[in-house]
Parts: C-alpha cells; structure tokens; sequence
C-alpha cells in the first residue's frame, strides 16, 4: 500500500547524514518505521542511565539539549537542531545513557528503529566510517558546526567553547615589575598602588626572573619567616612559567594547571631568557573563555546567524549563575542581563531587516514590554512586544502594517529561536493589534485609560511597562507624552490598577503559612511570581504612574524613587525595594536549579533559613497594599 | 428481548458488528493512554450527496508519538468524477495508484479506527462524507467520539482574544499560528498527520491551563 507520510519522512532524512549515504529503497523502508514524536518544552526524551531505547532520534523541528548531571547541577553540553542526530552512541556501544535529553522548545523528532538501521546499514562502508569518525570526535551532528559537508575531518569544534579554546590568549601588555635589587616593601607598595595581585622581577635586560604574588607575601613575610624590607630575590618564585605571546587559551590554562599557577610571563620568545612582554593571568583565561559580560556583548554584535546569538546568550545564564554564586549585588546583575537580554533583540532586529526585500518604509520603534521592558528579565521568559510605525496618509495605512507585519514576523521567530519563548497570549509585534501607528497607538491607550475595563487592566500590566530596545526613540516619546496628559485626566483608572494590584492577597495565610496552590499540576507549590513578584511590580508601576515619574521601569528603582518622593514613607519604599530584589534572585536561583522560569518553589526542597528569608520579605506586600487601599480610596470601590 | 437484538444485529455484515463490538464496553481511558485518530478525506466537492470520497488518510497515536507504519491511505474508485476538483487533489481517475472499491474502503477504515476517538480538520464535514457512504452500503453510522481541530483551537486561545475569534480557521491558519511546517498539504494522508500534529500542540497548551479532561474536550 502506498504510505506518503514515509515518502515524506524519506524525503527528510535523505538530506542528512548518514541517512544520505542509505540506497533510496531502504531509506522508504526504515522511513516507515520511524516514530513521529512530539514534544512540549521540557519533555525528557531519555535519562541519564536509563536503560536504552529501542530507537535513536533525529531533530525534526525545534531544538533538543544534552545535558549532563552531575547530581547537583545540571549542564548543557550540545543542542541539537533540525537534522542533528542524537541517541544513537549508547545503542551501538550497548551502553545506558549518559547524558539526559531535554526539549529545548516545542518539538517534533523521529525515531529511528536500531535494530533495521543497523541491518540496512551493515554492509555500508561509508555509514561505518561516518559514524567511527562522529563517535571519535564526540560529535554526532557534524550540521551544527558551521563547515557543513567537511564530515570526515578529525576533528569538528561542535560547541562555541571549543572555538574559544583555540583562540590566542588576551594577555595584560606592559605589566608592573621591579628590579632583583628591590626590597620587598617597595615591591609591594608598587603592587598597593596599582591594586594588582602579583609583581614580575625583572634583570637588567628585562628578562623575568621571578615572580611575587599576594600569597608569597602571605606566607613568606607575615608569618615572621624574612624580614620586610628583605631583598625580592629572597622570596620570588624562580624560575617563571613562560610562554608566547601567540599562545592558545587552552594552552594557557594547560600551563597553569600543570604547574599549578596563576599567572604566565609572557615573553619576546617565549622562552625565559628573552625580554618580558606581558603577564598571563588566570582572570584573563576566564574572561576569555567568555564569562565576562563585555566579550559577549561584543559577540552579539558580530553575530551573524541566529544560532550564534542563541549560543552566546546561553553564555548569559552561565555568567547569570557565577554573578548568584559571587554574590554580586543584585541591581547589577539585572543591569548587566537586561543590556544582553536588549543587545540580543537589537541584532536580532538588524538581522530580520536584513532579510526583507525593501527597507522599513518610515520610521519605527521597537517595544519590550513586561518584564523585559522593566528590564527585569534574567532568565529566558516569553517574549513580549509591539510595534510602533510613523503615521502614514490612510491610503498607504494598509500596506505600510503588511511591511511591519512581516519584519515582527522575522524577529519574533529570530527571537523564539534563540530561547524567547512565543507569549502565549500572543502579546507581540507580529499580531496586527499590537503592530500599530503612533495615532492608533495614542488612541488605544487613551482608550485603556479613559475608559478602563477588566480587560484594558489585565492588559496594562504589560503595556503600561514599556521600553524602547530599537528604532525612533522620538515616536516613543510622543506616546509617553500622550500616556501622562491622559493620566491627569482621571482618577478612576488609578482606582481600578490599585484594586487589582491588591487583588492577590499576601502570601501567608492566617496561621502564617504559606498559601499554595491547590489544584492541577501546581498543586502544593508556591508561586513565587504570582503571590510575591506581582503585587511589588503591580504597585511600583500604579505609584509611579500616579506621580507623573516617567523613564523609570525597573521596580526596585522606583521604589527607590519613591523613597526620595515621599520622606514619610521611605523605610517602607525601601524594604519594598529590598524585598523586590531578594525575591528576583530567589526566584532565578530556582530557575537556574531547575531549568525553568522559577516561579513554582517547591517549599520542601528549602531549608529553615530560606524560608524564613522569603517570609520576612512578605511584610512589605501587606503594607504596601495597606497604602494602596487608603490612598486610591478602595474601600467603597466595587 | 436478546433474541430482537440478536435478529437485528445479524442483518449487518461480520466486519459491521465487529467493529460495534469495540464500543461494547464503555470504559474511561486516560487521555494520554487513549487511541487517537486524525484523518482526513480528499473528495470530488463539498455536497454531502452527490460527492464522494476520492481518498482517505489516517494516523494514529497514543500519547505523543505517531508510529508511521500504522498510518491509513486508502484511494477510492468512483465513478462520479468532478473536473473542478482534480487540481486541488491531483487524484486523477485514471492515475496508477491501487484503489479499492468504497465497500472495501469501509471495511478497511473500520478495522483500522476500532474504538479510536476521531480527530478531524472541520469534523463535520469528514463525518457526514463517511456516515453517508456508509448508509449507501446499508451500514449504520460512525460510533466514535469526534474532535473539531477548529473548535479545539478557539477553546486554546487566550481570554483576552475571545471577542475577536474567528468562526473559521482553516487548517492553513493553524498550520501558522501552531507553527507546523506544511507538508504535502491537500493530500489525505498529509492534512491528517498535519492535523494530528495540530491537535497534539493544541492539547499540550490546554493542558498547561489545566483543561485537559474528557468533558472539556468533548464538549
């Protein structure tokens, strides 16, 4: 019997290896084996020792990561795209998994019977040698790496880490050093001064000679072993690790490791007998290898190719997690993510301009919105935005939208590709209501705000907080304008955001337990975001709005602009403010734990201390409701 | 009283009863343990009476993954023929694909759906084209429960949007808005794995809004 959908599915395969080395016939032979399976974000394909499958998978549609956990924590090793095979090691060394497969997005995969395509595959030499060769290079998807077609070199760098290996080292030029006849007081009120951890010894030729870091001074002086103003040469390291200025950075850290160092001289040859150029430090491997806000914003902005900027912010979230371990401030923390989070929608904007046939035919303005647009957003959430385009004459109305239809489109896309999940309730640029002009934009907000219903509140929660990433900041400024004269045309609209920013109550019930959810697949978690998050945003917008503040999205900095506002008020301000801050970094330590959003907090995986932490930041929800009520006057208010 | 039913239920053919046999025993599945098939039927024209069915494609599924050896595609001799309707179908009469006779067809279909519920694009149209060839055979109507992709898909969709939905959306729309590559479209078997597909994604965003029960579903 004829059966299309495996033609089909042999159409597919045979455009990927090694399904393109299988004769045709049975290409449609295994085709009408395979499993079509589909999988929501999230879903487990297999797990780390699971017993094996009777079937390897290739990527139909969307993208699969393999992770590795090591009990703790869990990591990302390869994402597997359209055409990437994945499943397939274990079941020909007959061994368990060792890697957990994750639904990076929604996707669809095949999988592929074994057993058939080990007996179709036998006799094929080719096949064999493709897969001795993916195996040893630890690579079963030779697409992902960017030379498609060189399948058969040695070695395939598949992930971006491995490039950045091979890159030659950043080193720190002229580096401070001291002569041999220095004493080591003067050695190190040089390195005081130039706040540096660690002091070269120089000859007379410039050639290294030794080394002094913080712990020599450490170990060897104020335990009482030399005096201070001893000679340098009495406690310098000797002899230097050297190296070439031409140095590789796995080749730096190789040295490091292998002498257990922390810094490399550099020198003219490399060698220790020519002149010092430059030290090596372990910071500059680290910065390097790309956890260092700078290296990857600089990377988006060359980026070329959406899978680069999906690979480079996912660098984000590794230095996301350093910054929580560090415990770096917060506020500082949301700055630097929220640049990346908005450098990564600015290229991916050019890129999508790049790609349509004409040039955008007026002026536009890109909006961030939610989240995003209060530039809060550290970990991958839903995108949302819009669209603002110039005013047009009428006639033109029509197809000027189709053109900026298109563009949001491509950048929505561009955007779901590199982790932006699609808003689920659609709040994007790509739907013609929120890809709009200037006027019709100023109308729709007049009407939100002079004529507010249940609907108009639901949806101002995320409009109300917007943000200009891209285009004509000018427009944007327009609209801001008519948003604030409307504002002073009413006062029921403040009524109806302040009753709905104390519509969740605080978290804590009456026994001072914490409320949880009681139903569906949320049942006994807590929701971090709804019952805690929400109510802090939803009053900093409703008070800033009330004070005519404009340019000031985030709510930790309104908060802190409120205290300055309102001296009577300040303490409370700022324990909302506080508040705010402590819950976003509980909140994205549990996303990081677990590869989500964050915002379900199983409360028996805390321990004692964490929740009281949580619970002394609930104080401040139920007083600043309490001020919301008297000031907006809820108490008559249906 | 037996023996009436037993008098009746021999008029019709063994295949018929066999496959009344499957709704015997009302039993409540879990969805995610439920047989599911989405199918598809090619036609010569939209008039339930003077059309008929030129192919008919299936797939079935349980849970998330859709084996494509029990995939059903079945072309139909008939003689009525409606020149408007080959360029969309590109089943044309005399074309070298196996056919089998309606009756056949039927029997086939039959044996393939069991008890399955039934999945389809616009559901009434498919399920009026089939119960009306089967009436032209003397047979009874389809058992199964149905399931509208296109209804399914308004109940998916956010609040906020629900006064401005549409009463129609074509497969096509779906195909966008669920973001499932459109392959073979226009041909039986290839709208019905489209539409099984659709109808997955569709439940994986009701059931994370906790909808995800028989009655609401079937409703």
């Amino acid at each position: 019997m004829k059966n299309s959908i495996a033609e089909r599915v042999g159409d597919f395969l045979k455009n990927y290896p090694p399904f393109n080395m299988v004769r045709a016939k049975n290409l449609t032979d295994l085709a009408s084996e395979i499993n079509i399976i589909y999988l929501e974000k999230g879903n487990t394909v297999f797990k780390k020792g699971d017993s094996t499958h009777e079937h390897f998978y290739i990527v139909r549609d969307g993208a699969i990561s393999s992770n590795y956990n090591n009990g703790k924590t869990i990591e990302i090793m390869n994402i597997h795209d359209t055409g990437d095979i994945f499943g397939l090691k274990p079941l020909i060394s007959k061994d368990t998994y060792n890697l957990t497969t994750i639904a990076n997005e929604e996707s669809i995969v095949y999988a592929i019977p074994i057993a058939l395509f080990q007996s179709i595959t036998d006799n094929n030499a080719k096949i064999q040698k493709y897969l001795i060769t993916a195996f040893a290079s630890n690579t079963y998807t030779p697409y992902t790496a960017e030379e498609s077609g060189k399948i058969f070199v040695d070695y395939l760098p598949n992930t971006s880490q491995d490039i950045v290996n091979f890159q030659t080292v950043n080193y720190t030029k002229a580096p401070i050093t001291c002569s041999l006849k220095s004493t080591l007081k003067s050695a190190a009120k040089k390195m005081c001064k130039h706040k540096i951890g660690c002091i070269i010894v120089v000859d007379e030729n410039k050639k290294p000679a030794g080394i002094i870091t913080n712990s020599d001074i450490k170990n060897k002086i104020a335990t009482g072993l030399f005096p201070i103003d001893t000679r340098v040469t009495n406690i310098m390291n000797s002899p230097v690790i050297t190296g070439k200025k031409d140095l590789t950075v796995a080749d730096g850290q190789l040295q490091m490791i292998k002498n257990n160092i922390g810094h490399l001289c550099i020198t003219k040859d490399g060698s220790i007998n020519s002149k010092l150029i430059g030290v090596l430090s372990h910071h500059d491997v680290l910065a390097t290898l790309g956890n260092n806000p700078s290296v990857i914003l600089k990377e988006i902005k060359r980026a070329k190719r959406t899978k680069k900027l999906r690979a480079t912010r996912r660098k984000a979230n590794g230095l996301l997690k350093s910054y929580l371990e560090q415990n770096i401030p917060i506020s500082h923390i949301i700055n630097v993510i929220s640049q990346i989070n908005d450098a990564v929608t600015i290229r991916a904007i050019e890129l999508a301009i790049k790609k349509m046939p004409t040039p955008p035919p007026v002026t536009f303005s890109w909006l961030a919105l939610g989240s995003q647009g209060r530039k809060e957003q550290l970990l991958f959430t839903d995108q949302d935005n819009a669209l603002v385009f110039e005013d047009v004459p009428e006639k033109k109305r029509e197809e000027t939208q189709t053109y900026f239809l298109e563009l949001s489109n491509l950048i929505t896309q561009t955007l779901n590709k590199i982790g932006f999940e699609y808003c689920e309730a659609d709040m994007m640029a790509s739907n013609p209501e929120w890809c709009k002009s200037l006027s019709e934009w100023q109308n729709q907000f007049k009407k939100w705000i002079l004529k507010p219903d249940e609907k108009a509140i639901l949806l101002s929660s995320i409009f109300f907080d917007y943000n200009c990433v891209y285009g004509n900041q000018e427009l944007i400024n327009k609209l801001t304008d008519t948003v604030y004269n409307t504002l002073q045309e009413t006062t029921l609209f403040f009524r109806f955001l302040a009753s709905d920013a104390i519509k969740s109550p605080s978290p804590l019930g009456f026994f001072r337990q914490f409320l949880i959810e009681q139903n569906g697949e949320q049942k006994e978690l807590f929701n971090i975001k709804s019952r805690a998050v929400m109510p802090l945003v939803d009053a900093a917008r409703l008070l800033i709005l009330s004070k005519q503040i404009r340019g000031v999205n985030n709510t930790y900095e309104r908060f802190e602009r409120l205290a300055q506002l309102e001296p009577e008020n300040k303490e409370l301000y700022e324990s909302c403010s506080y508040a705010f801050k402590a819950l976003s970094k509980f909140k994205t330590k549990q996303g990081l734990l677990h590869n989500n959003s964050g915002k379900l907090i199983d409360l028996e995986t805390l321990t004692k201390e964490e929740k009281l932490k949580l619970r002394r930041c609930f104080k401040p929800i139920q007083e600043i409701q309490e001020i919301l009520k008297i000031r907006f006057d809820l108490k008559n208010f249906i | 009283m037996i023996k009436w039913f037993r008098k009746n239920k021999k008029k019709y053919p063994d295949f018929w009863n066999a496959y009344i046999d499957h709704f015997d025993t009302i039993e409540k599945t879990p969805i995610n343990e439920t047989r599911f098939v989405a199918f598809d039927t090619e036609t010569t024209g939209f008039d339930i009476l003077k059309d008929r069915v030129l192919s008919i494609g299936a797939v079935a599924f349980k849970g998330k993954s859709i084996p494509v050896n029990d995939s059903l595609e079945l072309y139909l001799k008939q003689d009525i023929f409606n020149r408007d309707s080959v360029e969309i179908h590109e089943i044309i009469k005399s074309s070298t694909v196996d056919k089998v006779t309606e009756l056949e067809a039927i029997k086939i279909f039959l044996s393939y759906i069991k008890n399955a519920v039934l999945i389809a694009h616009h559901s009434n149209f498919d399920k009026n084209m089939m119960n009306e060839m089967l009436s032209r055979h003397g047979l009874g109507k389809l058992k199964n429960k149905f399931i509208d992709t296109g209804v399914l898909f308004n109940k998916s969709k956010h609040i906020i949007y629900h006064e401005n939905l549409k009463d129609h959306y074509s497969l096509d729309d779906l195909c966008k808005a669920l973001n499932v590559p459109k392959v073979d479209r226009h041909t039986a078997s290839g709208d019905a794995l489209i539409t099984g597909i659709v109808f997955l994604k569709i439940l994986s965003r009701l059931d994370k809004r906790k909808h995800l029960q028989w009655s609401y579903l079937l409703k």
